[in-house]
C-alpha cells in the first residue's frame, strides 16, 4: 500500500463457500477517540477454522474478541458496524452480551482456569447455564475431547492450577466446550505453551473442528498453515498518524500463502517485517 | 527478519592463556568490606531478639501469675462463675468470658457484611473511582484511629440515649474492625487476576456471577485472614467498652443491659486490695491472650489453604 493513496485501501471482500456463522462488517473500533480497527469484513464459516494472522497492533485480537463481545468490559471500547450470528446483529440494542458470550466461547492466550477443582472448572459452566442432565458424564466427554482425560481421570479433586501450562489450556478448552457453544473464539491459544502442548492443542482444533466453528488469532504463521482453513492478514498502518490495523486479504489459506493477491501480504509472510 | 550472530565477528583465540591472571576466590574475612557485613548482619539478628523479648516476657509473666488458677483444680469455677466480691474467696470469670465473645459476636455480625459488602465495591466494581479512593483513604485512617475514640462516639450516639449495653459495646468494637476487614478482603479481591475474571465473563457470566462464583471463593483465603485478625484485635479492645458496655457481674441475660467484658474485668480487678481478685485479673489476662492467640492461629490456618 502506498502512503501517499488518497483513498484508504480496503480488502477485497471474501466470498466463502459455505455457510457463515458469523459475519463480521467492522467500519471502526474505536478505544476512547484511538481508531484501533477500521473497515474490515471478517465472514466466519460453518466448521472450519478461520486464522487470524498480522502484525502486533494490526487489531486482529480486537476484532476476535468483538465477536462476542469481550472487549464490552473495557469501558471506552466503542464498535462501529455490525455483527450478524444467526440473523440477528449481537451489537442491536437488545441484544444481552452475557448471552451472547454463552454461544460464542473464548479461550484466551494465557491459560486461566479457576482456582477450583480440575472437575468444577468442566463443570463452572454447566452449572451456570443450570444443566439438568448427567454432569459427570458431560465432564468426562469435555475432558475426552479435549485430550486431557487419561492425564487428570484418578485427579479430578486436584486445584486445575496444580496443572502444567499446557494441561491447564486444555482444561480451559475442554471448561469452554463442556456447555457445546455454537462458536469457539480462540486468542493466541498457544502462545504461552511450548511446541509439544502447542501440538497437542492444534490437534485438538481439528479434531473441535467436526463440531465447532472455530476462530484463531495466532502470532505463528506456520501454525496457521497447519490448521486455518480460511486465513485473513491484517496489517497496521502508521503512515495516518495513528496506529490504526485493517484487514489486507482474507482467502482460504492455501491462496494466501501460496499465491496473495497483495504486495504486503506477500512480504508479510515470507517474513520481511512482523 | 534476518539477523547476524553478533559474536562471530570477536576472535576469542587471540589473546593467550598464560597472560590471564589466575583469579583469587578465597574468601576475605577480615577484609573491611567482609567486617562491616559481618557487623551489620549482627544488629539485625540483636534487633529480632529484642523485638521478640516483650513477647515472650509477657507471655511467660502471664503463665507464671494466671496459669496456675486457669489450669489448676478450681478451672471448672474459674471459667464459669461469678465474679467474687470484696474478701470472698473462689469466684471466676464467666460472665466476662461470655460478655467478650457476645460483643464480638455483635460486632462480627456488623462488620463483616458490611465490610465484604464495601471491599466489592472498592476492589472490584469501581477500585478507581473518587468515591472508593476516598473511602480507602478514610479507611486507612480510621485502622490508626485512638480506640478510645470510638467509645465516646458509640457513647454520644448510643448510650446517651439508651444506656450502657452489649449491643453499643458490639457497635464500637465493630467500628474498630470495619476498617481492617474492609482493607483485608479489598486487597484479596485485587489480587483475583484479571484474566479469572475475563475467563468467566468469557463463560457467559453476569457481573454478579463474576463476583459470587469467581472472585470471593477466590479471595477468601485473603478475606478469612483479615476478619480473624480483625475479631483478634477487637476481643482485647478494653477503651472503647469502658463508655459503652461497662461492666456487670453477673451473666449477660439481654443485649440491651451493661455486660462484662474480659478487658474491662482485668482492668477493674488489678488495681483492687484483695489477693484472690488480684490472682483472677491474671487469670484473665491469660485467658484473653489465649482466645486472641487462638483466632490468629486460626487465620494463618485458613490463610494456607489454598485450593
Amino acid at each position: 500500500m502506498n502512503a501517499t493513496a488518497e483513498a484508504l485501501f480496503v480488502a477485497e471482500p471474501f466470498q466463502a463457500a459455505g455457510d457463515v456463522v458469523i459475519d463480521c462488517t467492522v467500519n471502526k473500533i474505536f478505544y476512547g477517540d484511538f481508531l484501533a480497527v477500521r473497515d474490515s469484513v471478517v465472514p466466519i464459516e460453518k466448521k472450519k477454522i478461520t486464522g487470524f494472522i498480522g502484525p502486533s497492533g494490526c487489531g486482529k485480537s480486537t476484532v476476535l474478541r468483538s465477536l462476542n463481545r469481550m472487549n464490552d468490559l473495557i469501558s471506552v471500547f466503542r464498535f462501529e458496524g455490525n455483527v450478524i450470528y444467526h440473523g440477528q446483529d449481537i451489537y442491536a440494542k437488545k441484544v444481552d452480551p452475557v448471552v451472547v458470550r454463552r454461544y460464542i466461547g473464548m479461550v484466551f492466550q494465557q491459560p486461566n482456569p479457576f482456582s477450583m477443582s480440575i472437575f468444577d472448572n468442566v463443570a463452572f459452566g454447566l452449572r451456570l447455564n443450570r444443566f439438568k442432565g448427567d454432569i459427570e458424564e458431560r465432564v468426562e466427554r469435555a475432558l475426552q475431547r479435549a485430550a486431557l482425560w487419561k492425564e487428570v481421570k484418578d485427579k479430578l479433586k486436584n486445584s486445575g492450577l496444580s496443572l502444567s501450562g499446557g494441561q491447564q489450556q486444555r482444561l480451559c478448552i475442554a471448561r469452554a466446550i463442556a456447555t457445546e457453544p455454537d462458536v469457539l473464539l480462540m486468542d493466541e491459544p498457544c502462545s504461552a505453551l511450548d511446541p509439544i502442548a502447542t501440538r497437542q492443542v492444534e490437534e485438538l482444533m481439528l479434531e473441535l473442528k467436526e463440531n465447532y466453528t472455530l476462530a484463531m488469532v495466532t502470532h505463528n504463521m506456520q501454525q496457521a498453515t497447519r490448521v486455518a482453513d480460511t486465513t485473513a492478514f491484517f496489517s497496521v498502518d502508521i503512515s495516518q498518524g495513528g496506529r490504526t490495523g485493517y484487514l489486507v486479504e482474507m482467502g482460504p489459506t492455501r491462496q494466501i500463502f501460496e499465491d496473495p493477491r497483495e504486495q504486503l501480504t506477500k512480504e508479510y509472510i515470507s517474513g520481511e517485517f512482523s | 527478519m534476518r539477523t547476524m550472530n553478533p559474536t562471530s565477528t570477536i576472535d576469542l583465540t587471540a589473546r593467550p592463556e598464560e597472560i590471564r591472571p589466575r583469579p583469587n576466590l578465597d574468601r576475605q574475612t577480615l577484609e573491611p568490606r567482609a567486617l562491616k557485613s559481618g557487623f551489620l548482619t549482627g544488629l539485625t539478628w540483636l534487633a529480632a531478639v529484642l523485638a521478640a523479648v516483650p513477647l515472650f516476657s509477657v507471655i511467660y509473666m502471664l503463665l507464671i501469675q494466671g496459669g496456675s488458677r486457669l489450669f489448676g483444680s478450681d478451672v471448672v469455677e474459674v471459667l464459669t462463675g461469678l465474679p467474687p466480691a470484696g474478701f470472698e474467696m473462689g469466684g471466676g470469670i464467666g460472665p466476662a468470658i461470655l460478655g467478650t465473645l457476645v460483643m464480638v459476636g455483635i460486632a462480627s455480625a456488623i462488620s463483616i457484611p458490611l465490610g465484604i459488602l464495601a471491599s466489592i465495591y472498592l476492589g472490584v466494581l469501581e477500585p478507581k473511582s473518587r468515591l472508593a479512593s476516598t473511602s480507602r483513604f478514610l479507611a486507612k485512617v480510621l485502622t490508626g484511629f485512638p480506640s478510645i475514640l470510638a467509645g465516646v462516639f458509640v457513647y454520644a450516639v448510643l448510650v446517651i440515649r439508651f444506656g450502657y449495653s452489649a449491643m453499643a459495646g458490639g457497635v464500637a468494637l465493630a467500628v474498630l474492625m470495619l476498617p481492617t476487614v474492609v482493607l483485608a478482603a479489598e486487597e484479596a479481591m485485587a489480587q483475583v487476576p484479571q484474566r479469572m475474571k475475563d475467563a468467566a465473563y468469557g463463560m457467559g457470566c453476569t457481573q454478579t456471577q463474576v463476583i459470587l462464583k469467581v472472585v470471593l471463593p477466590t479471595a477468601l483465603p485473603g478475606i478469612l485472614t483479615g476478619v480473624m485478625l480483625a475479631i483478634a484485635g477487637a476481643a482485647g479492645e478494653s477503651a472503647p467498652l469502658l463508655f459503652t458496655a461497662l461492666f456487670s457481674n453477673y451473666y449477660i441475660s439481654e443485649l440491651a443491659e451493661p455486660t462484662a467484658s474480659l478487658s474491662i474485668l482485668i482492668y477493674n480487678f488489678s488495681g483492687m486490695p484483695f489477693e484472690n481478685q488480684i490472682e483472677l485479673a491474671w487469670t484473665a489476662s491469660l485467658a484473653l491472650v489465649l482466645i486472641v492467640l487462638m483466632f490468629n492461629i486460626l487465620a494463618r490456618i485458613v490463610g494456607r489453604s489454598k485450593v
